[in-house]
């Protein structure tokens, strides 16, 4: 299926897809290069997804809960106490769940179409996706730290206290770049990477087992096999890469509204 | 060969495009979607999984504080009921000792009063012993002398009335004292 995408090749060299053969042409109008792609229509797919079952299960609100109601409490109190209760702590951090929640199921979802057969396509592994996530976060727990301590915040979150006057010339530059310029450049490249590369590592897997196939030495032929083990490996590796990315993102941003809340004691 | 695909992949990277510029299109669906889908969970999904963990919460607790005052009551009872129990068993202990105390005082005074009793019965009995024989006394002190002469007139077979019969009777009498005591003399 991906070679179709490829160009075409004689028998004695192969050449591995790239980045380009990522971004597959768009479905409306058919075959442009810019237009309503496979990509976008994942993401609206999610978003129905969450929410209709997310719905379903909530909205019986029995006491005692059925099979769908209870997996959809697992998942909300998943987020609601391991993330959010845990790391922003008891006070105040109902506020935050939605976010959060919405977060997690938002990624985890279009993370897991990269698993998908014919999906297959994490939309994450497009770099957009990612960057409007992470602004999204940036601004928020910014927001929250102007909010909570005014424009002193930018003061609590550069000057560490404790330090001695002399190391703050440089450690007040380091905080600085680490936290309001580093922080959301790497939040969102580390969704967008490794969702980019698991892809990658399928479509090569995929096409590299096309090529040896198409072979006509039977050993060459044969050793299809091996990367097909090997392929097999890398997607189990990336199906748990998924999962963990879409928590790693959710905690990260648990983590950075604490920090903000909560500035005056750091 | 190598060579062939090192350059093949070379040509390949420098023709793609960057990876790290966004689709603006991507960017507003996925703004967009997410948008959406952070107001429905706002709106509903919170909401409704936060109701039904409070009800929850609320049903678990009113049953705890139910059971609570249930065993409160329970043991309330029971601590009366051991209340009761002692307060009898002090009660029938008391009612015991009362009644052994009454039981010796009325042993002791119904000794006491039968050995009055007895006493005054030995004392009855002896007074009258006393009282009969006086009386025996004074009536055999009455009659010990007609019965005596009675007796001597039967015995005699005579009365002794006539004096000149007595009068022999009495010197035979002598006369035989006489006799005797010469005999004995001799």
């Amino acid at each position: 299926m991906i070679a179709l995408a490829l160009p075409a090749q004689d028998s004695g060299t192969f050449t591995p897809p790239g980045i380009d053969q990522m971004h597959l042409p768009a479905i409306l109008p058919w075959g442009a290069s810019d237009g309503f792609s496979k990509q976008m229509l994942l993401v609206i797919l999610s978003v129905v997804l969450i929410a209709t079952f997310f719905i379903l299960a909530a909205r019986k609100q029995q006491l005692v809960p059925g099979k769908l109601q209870f997996a959809g409490e697992m998942a909300y109190g998943f987020v609601r106490n391991s993330i959010a209760k845990d790391i922003i702590g008891g006070r105040d951090f109902m506020k935050f769940v939605p976010l959060l929640f919405s977060l997690f199921f938002f990624i985890l979802v279009n993370n897991i179409y990269g698993a998908i057969p014919v999906i297959q396509l994490p939309s994450f592994s497009h770099v957009g996706g990612a960057y409007v996530l992470a602004a999204v976060v940036y601004v928020t727990w910014i927001g929250i730290g102007i909010k909570k301590n005014g424009l002193k915040y930018f003061k609590l979150a550069t000057v560490p206290s404790g330090v001695p006057w002399y190391i703050l010339p440089i450690v007040v530059p380091i905080e600085i770049i680490s936290n309001f310029m580093v922080r959301p450049v790497t939040h969102s490249l580390r969704l967008f990477a490794t969702m980019m590369a698991g892809h990658l590592i399928v479509m090569i897997a995929g096409s590299g087992i096309e090529f040896l196939v198409m072979q006509e030495n039977v050993l060459l032929k044969g050793a299809s096999v091996l990367v097909l083990v090997g392929a097999v490996a890398m997607y189990m590796l990336e199906a748990l890469i998924m999962v963990l990315q879409a928590y790693v993102f959710t905690l990260l941003t648990a983590i950075y509204i604490e920090g903000a809340l909560h500035a005056d004691s750091h | 060969m190598n060579q062939q695909i090192i350059s093949a992949a070379a040509q390949g990277a420098a023709e793609s495009a960057n990876p790290l510029v966004p689709n603006p299109w991507e960017m507003g669906v996925v703004l967009a979607g997410f948008a959406v889908l952070f107001y429905i969970v706002v709106k509903f999904v919170v909401p409704m999984f936060e109701k039904t963990f409070a009800e929850r919460a609320e049903a678990i607790e009113g049953g705890i504080a139910k059971a609570e005052k249930a065993q409160a009551e329970a043991s309330a009872a029971l601590e009366e009921y051991k209340q009761q129990l002692h307060d009898a068993r002090a009660e029938a202990n008391r009612i015991r000792e009362e009644a052994r105390a009454e039981g010796a005082q009325i042993l002791a005074e119904l000794k006491t009063k039968a050995a009055a009793e007895s006493a005054r019965i030995t004392e009855q009995a002896f007074a009258q012993i006393e009282s009969e024989r006086q009386a025996a006394v004074v009536s055999l002190r009455s009659e010990v002398g007609t019965l005596a002469t009675t007796l001597a007139e039967r015995i005699v077979g005579e009365s002794l009335s006539d004096d000149e019969r007595a009068a022999r009777v009495v010197d035979r009498f002598l006369a035989d004292l006489e006799t005797q005591s010469a005999g004995a003399a001799k």
